[in-house]
């Protein structure tokens, strides 16, 4: 189960931060086909928000074909927004682990390291867009 | 869809004074509505009269189709009047006793559990307890009586930020199963920003604003750009200005549109046009009284006569 936030700084539809929040728990794993997600009381309880806000949130992500209401029971994930490459997140996860602490030993600080992995990547990223490896 | 509300050029007059004057508006069924104006405005008077508290002096006020007070009704209407008034001698446990007798529907388990859920001694005297339990008491005696449209008349005013905060969720959890149409006043712009669908403006005693939140979002927009008066001739597309700000070379203008979704690009490229919240939007109605027209009344013929 998922707990939503409201961000209050952001100037946006309440709704759409309650699509947003259950496209990213979709997209990390954290929520997978057959999950439940918050009942509309508890999620306009919890937040003070209208429940209709809630509902309206639902129905988009039903909609789209992510979720779907069941009605009496509650809302179902449909499936998932986690590519195949989430599987190899743990292998790269390892990886990184291990050349970060390389960086520290070769006395590289915290933000050398940001500075780093940040220039690495747009030039990387843009040899292979440049050969149309990245779609 | 059916009213829950409506009222047609409602007024009431205290001696020579116009508390409400020519009211016309019309709230549906399942929406959560914000009373919105200055003190003064008329916005107890209009509560009061939706109860049946009190007679119209004009015009006519229906809830569910019929009078309010009358007693095919009056189960439906739940009410909490301001700084929510309770009997001082009684405890919870004895309002909610109190409740059953004078209910013909009236669930006693489900407004003590909820008390009892929120921590709050049933079994003292009200005076006792904290002002924010005390609007907890109020709002669970409204609530267990399951109403079909609950009136709040400013039930967090005095209220510090957290009571504030946790009488707001306990209306929002005690209204979301059941559909209870809600109109609430309140002077707390940024709390009904999160929890109304509907706006209901008053200013003067007279209906200034009228309709559904999204709806009134989408159709106003701020535009920026350079100096700029009515001399200049209409911009393209706004149907009325609601506010102005100048400085030597800049104009800021607060506008309705005549279009619902105005598309990108629109009015022209001088203007830098950017989204508003409700807030912005009751906040310059509110500073110019005569500003716009309604943007729910004029349909509002169409909207009654479709119901």
């Amino acid at each position: 189960m998922i707990e939503f936030h409201l961000d209050g700084h952001t100037k946006g539809a309440t709704y759409l931060q309650l699509v947003q929040q259950v496209r990213q728990a979709l997209r990390t794993g954290l929520l997978t086909p057959g999950d439940q997600l918050p009942k509309v009381r508890e999620v306009s309880e919890s937040l003070a928000i209208n429940p209709n806000t809630v509902l309206k949130a639902y129905r988009q992500l039903e909609i789209e074909g992510l979720v779907e209401g069941r009605p009496g029971v509650g809302t179902f994930v449909r499936r998932t927004l986690a590519g195949p490459a989430l599987a190899n997140h743990a292998a790269l996860r390892r990886d990184l682990e291990a050349w970060l602490r390389k960086a520290r030993k070769a006395g590289l600080e915290r933000e050398d390291v940001v500075a780093l992995v940040e220039t690495t990547m747009r030039a990387t990223f843009q040899d292979d867009a440049a050969k149309g490896e990245i779609a | 869809m059916t009213a829950a509300l409506e009222a047609t050029g409602l007024g009431r007059r205290y001696g020579k004074h116009w508390a409400l004057k020519d009211c016309t508006l019309h709230l549906p069924a399942g929406r959560i509505a914000a009373l919105v104006g200055p003190n003064g405005a008329g916005k107890s008077t209009l509560l009061h009269l939706a109860v049946g508290l009190l007679g119209p002096s004009s015009g006519t006020v229906s809830v569910f189709g019929a009078t309010p007070g009358d007693p095919k009704v009056r189960g439906d209407v739940g009410f909490v009047a301001q700084d929510t008034p309770l009997y001082p001698d009684f405890s919870a446990t004895e309002l909610a006793t109190l409740g059953t007798k004078l209910n013909r529907r009236f669930d006693r388990a489900l407004m003590l559990e909820r008390l009892n859920g929120l921590n709050v001694a049933v079994d003292r005297p009200v005076p006792a307890l904290s002002g924010g339990q005390r609007a907890q008491v109020a709002l669970a005696l409204a609530l267990a009586k399951r109403p079909r449209l609950l009136l709040l008349d400013e039930p967090v005013a005095s209220l510090d930020p957290l009571a504030r905060r946790e009488f707001l969720q306990a209306l929002m959890g005690g209204v979301a199963d059941e559909g209870t149409t809600i109109l609430l006043s309140s002077h707390l712009l940024g709390d009904l920003e999160r929890v109304c669908d509907y706006l209901v403006l008053l200013q003067a005693g007279r209906v200034q604003v009228l309709g559904g939140v999204d709806e009134l979002v989408a159709q106003h927009r701020l535009l920026t750009g350079p100096l700029w008066t009515r001399d200049a001739g209409s911009i393209n597309g706004v149907a009325a200005v609601v506010r102005q700000s100048h400085t030597e070379r800049q104009t800021t203008l607060l506008v309705r549109t005549d279009d619902s979704a105005p598309a990108p690009g629109w009015p022209d490229p001088q203007w830098t046009v950017s989204d508003v919240s409700l807030e912005d939007i009751i906040l310059a109605y509110l500073a110019d009284a005569g500003a716009g027209t309604l943007p729910g009344p004029r349909n509002l013929h169409r909207v009654g006569g479709s119901a």
